[in-house]
């Protein structure tokens, strides 16, 4: 079930056995049958780190939703809430609880499960609505770095950005800390943390200081990872915003990927039954899951949308042909040999099937005049190209009203690469914003000014140019079917943060300080002892592992570019990527945006 | 031999086996390399997006689909998923199964069951998924409970845990691993603030946010304020604290002891969005005027509620005269929805479509909104442009891109440009005696050809092949103009007149 997670340099099977171990051990304090009410939201991270059988096991004969309202019937002992501790919950909780009947035998008894913790504020809460004392067992289940693939964590906290850099609210640097010394206890001391940006800087604190108050906490493992890489969204505003074009990122961007699974419109999937042609064609979106368990998608996902197509016919042909063999198969031990390779050939070649939808379904995005003109323009601007002026497409897309995300992704990434706008400019853009989408955005346009996304160039000096040629984040030959550089994940832009990851790697950032300097918030490197004995001695040849934890958020193509310097022969780094979400420029300002609609209590 | 292989063709062909077959089959693929794009400079990197490698996509489509008749999709217990693709066996697949008290056990039965689980999902508010402080707090908004201090009794659970003593650090500790922990020891200023600094130490919003509560009930506010303002982290959470639980009050006193006048002003503003009464909306953002805005925000402030004042006279006014049935305008095109709230640039719109003949002296006429809201030339032009192609009066967009000089002389302008004009027009459908006049009017020759072309306005096309004296992209042109047409006599004659140079 979760062999992809074994398949890269960590294992991450120990983490998610040491999360499925921690979920048995609540379960089996509440004795007897049991029901589970869950918080919608959580159902997706959960189900990366156990499935219903688990749950069955240790007596769980139910599950509902959470929702207000009577509870609906269940003849068991206990039921249990898993919930986020969030007040709008509580309520609903509240309103379960009371409308329990009372007088129904056996009773049945009530526990919570706080995810990822309990909630001092929530228990509260609770107790004014003179519901506590129903509850039996309040626990807390700290599901801090949930695994997703075999290299890459998400903490799934959608909100982790704003909070950090809008509300400098730091509890989700709390819970990354949290979820460092977790992989620390499973995986060895880091010896070596660098960092780069303000939450960087205090997460590395946090952890250094949780050390030395648990000295338990000092193991005896062997360390898995050689470097810790912290760094901060804000230290590369710039990444996010540009559209990405590897598969996986165009897939993300176009139909938007949630707990490694998509919602893709049905009409490609459709099974075509002869003579019933049309009929019958389901309404209800195709839902898969994306991972590197499936061999294919492991080969496709990281590469250039352009690169994809080549890949897929080339997979067919060798399909085809292992069908065709079916008519050389001519002795009985010949076809019983076919026959038994049938299940492989069937999986692959629907696998095959689903990517070649996917494919065709992506592809009529990216040949539409709209995409080709968008991503011009953000070209245009990652190479520094006009960005001090006014620019013609998005004052036209202001004007077809095209989605008020889209407008904001693209002025932003205008700021971020003239190191902000001109006052006329910025004022221009705010103005027809406001007069075409509704003069409430003002709201959101402060909390974007606030992020930094947005700003007025102050000191009337533009350092975009000087980073970008330091870094080489503009390339202008670049491969995208053979890549020999990370800049083919955006075609032609390479990810400011990943080439920090490369460069730290090799020559090391001594050579790039005046950079860092340009770029926001400090850089530091630590150092963890480790006991004599757990030092490694590297052998020859062997890659180092270096674990780089984005915090605010990280995109699929920044992803891709990291798993290509793994792959590089010459590289001697192998990366395991940490984050608090996985964002794109579209979730990420739309979790920036002031929310317009009245919350719905 | 042949016959085993035959058996075994009949045997694959005959099974119940049936292949996945892609919906559509024809070729629209090819065409798009065969659509130029109408652009400037392109980067060069931008083309190889462009050409996707439709040839391979198309092949592995072709391969897959060859495959018919070779295997099966239906019986495939290879991946167990459901049709949503949920894996068998996967928690929120188990939600929906466990929770269908019917023990319908078809598949039929799972899918209703789906069906009804997922809109039962819209009770719950699944936008944010956050852990921490920001979320905590949505609940409290409307109920106005304000005391909500952490737990001081200890429930039974705690006993034996419980201590009297625990040091400011070990408190902060015990409450971060979630255990319930007194306060109300802390008595001195210097204790609580040894607690509050202990708790920020730690950047964990929960304990914090715990320990200013505790703070603000027991702290005189002069000093909770004056002892925030030198920790700047713990003031952040209380500020944010307070924006969640609506305690506007407290919060914008808060802002203006720290001279923080323009957050001030905005957060008062933010307020408007929970007021539904527009009258009242109004009177508010009347108040929000004077609020110390930045330079840059007040005169949008100040246009934001011009707009809405002037909206409600306009909406009064439109819905009287539509119940009145006597306006053939709103009998013709009833209103869909109220103009109430809506942007600026779409009140233009609606405007420009119910009241375009108005004279500048009313409220509800486009050119008295353009000369309030100073809307510039453009947006002006686009937008009674779409109002007016809209309804189809075709005079109406002449008059509007018609200027006269100081001689009296009329000439066609369009600050939008001409190609824009076309695109909208043909959007609404124009005849093409109407787009002609408009294409004819674009200034690039090849934005003008290709529009022309696309158009099928054949006369512009005609005559711009002819001033560019391109005699054969003219006979090339003569198959596309219907047989014995005007378009084809002209373009004879065209070719038969001596007097014309052709460059080719």
């Amino acid at each position: 079930m979760a062999a992809h997670l074994s398949s890269g340099r960590v294992n991450l099977t120990a983490l998610r056995e040491a999360g499925r171990r921690e979920l048995r051990e609540f379960l089996d304090k509440c004795a007897g049958s049991k029901a589970i009410v869950w918080d919608e939201y959580l159902t997706g991270p959960f189900g990366l780190i156990a499935q219903y059988s688990l749950l069955k096991e240790h007596e769980v004969e139910k599950m509902f939703t959470l929702k207000p309202g009577r509870l609906p019937q269940a003849d068991v002992r206990n039921i249990i809430f898993f919930v986020r501790p969030r007040l709008e919950l509580m309520d609903i909780i509240t309103d379960n609880v009371r409308r329990e009947d009372r007088g129904r035998s056996p009773q049945r008894d009530f526990h919570i499960l706080f995810v990822p913790r309990r909630s001092l504020l929530c228990e509260q809460w609770l107790k004014e609505q003179g519901v506590l004392g129903s509850f039996i067992h309040r626990e807390q289940y700290s599901l801090d770095l949930i695994p997703f693939d075999g290299d890459l964590l998400s903490m799934e906290s959608e909100s982790a950005f704003k909070e950090c850099y809008l509300e400098s609210d730091q509890t989700s640097l709390y819970h990354a800390a949290k979820g460092l010394m977790t992989l620390q206890a499973l995986y060895g001391t880091i010896p070596q943390i660098f960092g780069k940006g303000e939450c960087a800087r205090h997460v590395a604190n946090m952890m250094i200081r949780m050390k030395r108050e648990f000295p338990g906490s000092q193991n005896s493992i062997f360390p898995v990872f050689d470097t810790l890489l912290l760094l901060d969204r804000n230290v590369d505003l710039l990444t996010p915003l540009a559209t990405q074009l590897t598969y996986e990122g165009l897939i993300d961007e176009i139909y938007g990927i949630q707990n490694t699974y998509v919602k893709l419109p049905p009409e490609k999937f459709a099974p075509k039954k002869q003579g019933e042609g049309g009929k019958d064609l389901p309404t209800e979106p195709k839902k898969l899951q994306l991972n590197s368990a499936e061999e294919l998608y492991a080969e496709i996902r990281d590469k250039n949308f352009n690169a994809v197509g080549s890949v897929l016919s080339k997979k067919a042909k060798i399909i085809s042909a292992a069908f065709e063999e079916r008519h050389h198969a001519k002795t009985v031990g010949e076809i019983k040999q076919f026959v038994s390779q049938l299940p492989h050939m069937q999986a692959a070649r629907s696998s095959l099937a689903n990517h070649t939808s996917i494919a065709e379904l992506i592809k009529d995005i990216t040949t539409s005049e709209d995409f080709f003109d968008n991503l011009t323009v953000e070209q245009e601007f990652m190479s520094g190209i006009d960005t001090d002026k006014v620019n013609n497409y998005i004052e036209d897309c202001i004007a077809q009203k095209h989605s008020l995300i889209k407008i904001l992704r693209l002025v932003c990434l205008q700021s971020v690469c003239n190191n902000g706008l001109k006052q006329k400019v910025l004022d221009h853009y705010k103005r027809e914003i406001l007069q075409t989408y509704g003069y409430e955005h003002i709201l959101t346009l402060n909390n974007l000014e606030k992020a930094g996304l947005l700003k007025l160039q102050t000191g009337g000096r533009n350092n975009y140019p000087t980073i970008r040629k330091t870094l080489r984040l503009w390339m202008d030959d670049v491969n995208e079917q053979n890549p020999n550089d990370i800049s083919y994940v955006y075609s032609g832009y390479a990810p400011l943060s990943v080439r920090l990851a490369q460069l730290l790697a090799r020559p090391g950032w001594r050579s790039i300080e005046e950079v860092l300097k340009m770029l926001p918030g400090p850089h530091f490197e630590e150092r963890q002892q480790l006991p004599t004995g757990l030092q490694k001695k590297r052998q020859h040849g062997e890659n180092r592992v270096t674990l780089v934890f984005f915090l605010g958020g990280v995109t699929y193509a920044e992803i891709a570019a990291l798993r290509f310097l793994s792959q590089m022969e010459d590289g001697g780094t192998e990366y395991v990527i940490a984050t608090t979400k996985l964002i794109n420029g579209t979730t990420w300002i739309k979790s920036l945006m002031e929310k317009l609609e009245p919350a719905p209590f | 031999m042949s016959r085993a292989r035959a058996d075994e063709e009949e045997y694959w062909h005959s099974s119940k086996f049936r292949a996945f077959t892609f919906d559509d089959e024809d070729d629209e693929l090819s065409q798009v390399g065969a659509q130029p794009p109408t652009r400037l400079t392109p980067p060069r990197t931008v083309l190889c997006v462009q050409t996707v490698s439709l040839p391979q996509l198309k092949e592995s489509k072709r391969a897959v689909n060859s495959l018919r008749d070779i295997v099966d999709d239906d019986d495939d217990d290879l991946e167990k998923v459901s049709w949503s693709g949920e894996p068998v066996g996967s928690i929120s697949w188990s939600i929906k199964e466990t929770a269908s008290s019917s023990s319908s056990s078809s598949l039929e039965g799972r899918d209703t069951s789906l069906q009804k689980g997922s809109s039962s999902y819209a009770a719950l508010p699944k936008q944010v998924s956050s852990y921490s402080l920001s979320s905590l707090f949505k609940a409290f908004s409307d109920t106005g409970v304000k005391n909500y201090a952490p737990e001081l009794r200890r429930p039974k659970a705690e006993y034996k845990d419980y201590s009297n003593d625990w040091s400011p650090r070990d408190t902060v500790r015990r409450m971060q691993r979630g255990k319930v922990c007194s306060l109300e020891r802390f008595r001195s200023l210097q204790d609580k603030l040894v607690l509050l600094d202990e708790a920020v130490a730690r950047h964990d919003g929960n304990v914090i946010t715990a320990v200013l509560i505790f703070l603000k009930r027991t702290l005189r506010r002069e000093v909770l304020f004056r002892e925030l303002e030198v920790r700047q982290v713990a003031l952040c959470h209380l500020i944010h604290f307070l924006k969640e639980t609506g305690e506007q009050k407290l919060l914008l006193d808060l802002l203006r002891f720290l001279d923080r006048t323009e957050e001030v002003a905005l957060s008062q503003y933010r307020e408007h969005l929970n007021i539904q009464d527009v009258e009242k909306k109004r009177e508010f953002l009347k108040g929000c005027i004077g609020l110390p805005f930045s330079a840059e925000d007040i005169s949008h402030i100040q246009d934001h509620y011009t707009l809405l004042e002037r909206q409600i006279i306009i909406e009064t006014n439109d819905r009287h005269l539509e119940m009145a049935g006597q306006s053939e305008i709103f009998r013709k095109y009833p209103r869909k929805a109220s103009i109430l709230n809506m942007p600026l640039v779409t009140t233009l719109f609606y405007s420009c479509f119910y009241h375009y003949t108005e004279a500048e002296g009313t409220f509800s006429s486009p050119s008295n909104l353009k000369k309030t809201f100073k809307i510039p030339d453009k947006q002006y032009v686009l937008t009674a442009l779409a109002a007016r192609a809209k309804l189809r009066a075709w005079e109406d967009v002449d008059a509007l891109l018609t200027t006269k000089n100081w001689l009296g002389y009329t000439k066609k302008k369009a600050p939008i440009g001409f190609h824009r004009v076309v695109e909208i027009l043909q959007r609404n459908n124009a005849p093409v005696q109407v787009l002609q006049e408009y294409v004819r009017l674009v200034e690039d020759v090849e934005t003008r050809l290709n529009l022309a072309t696309k158009y099928k306005c054949h006369d512009v096309v005609i005559d711009t092949y002819r001033d560019l004296k391109d005699r054969i992209q003219l006979m090339a042109y003569k198959c596309k103009v219907e047989r014995g047409s005007a378009e084809e006599e002209k373009i004879n004659s065209l070719l038969n007149n001596m007097q014309i140079r052709w460059k080719n």
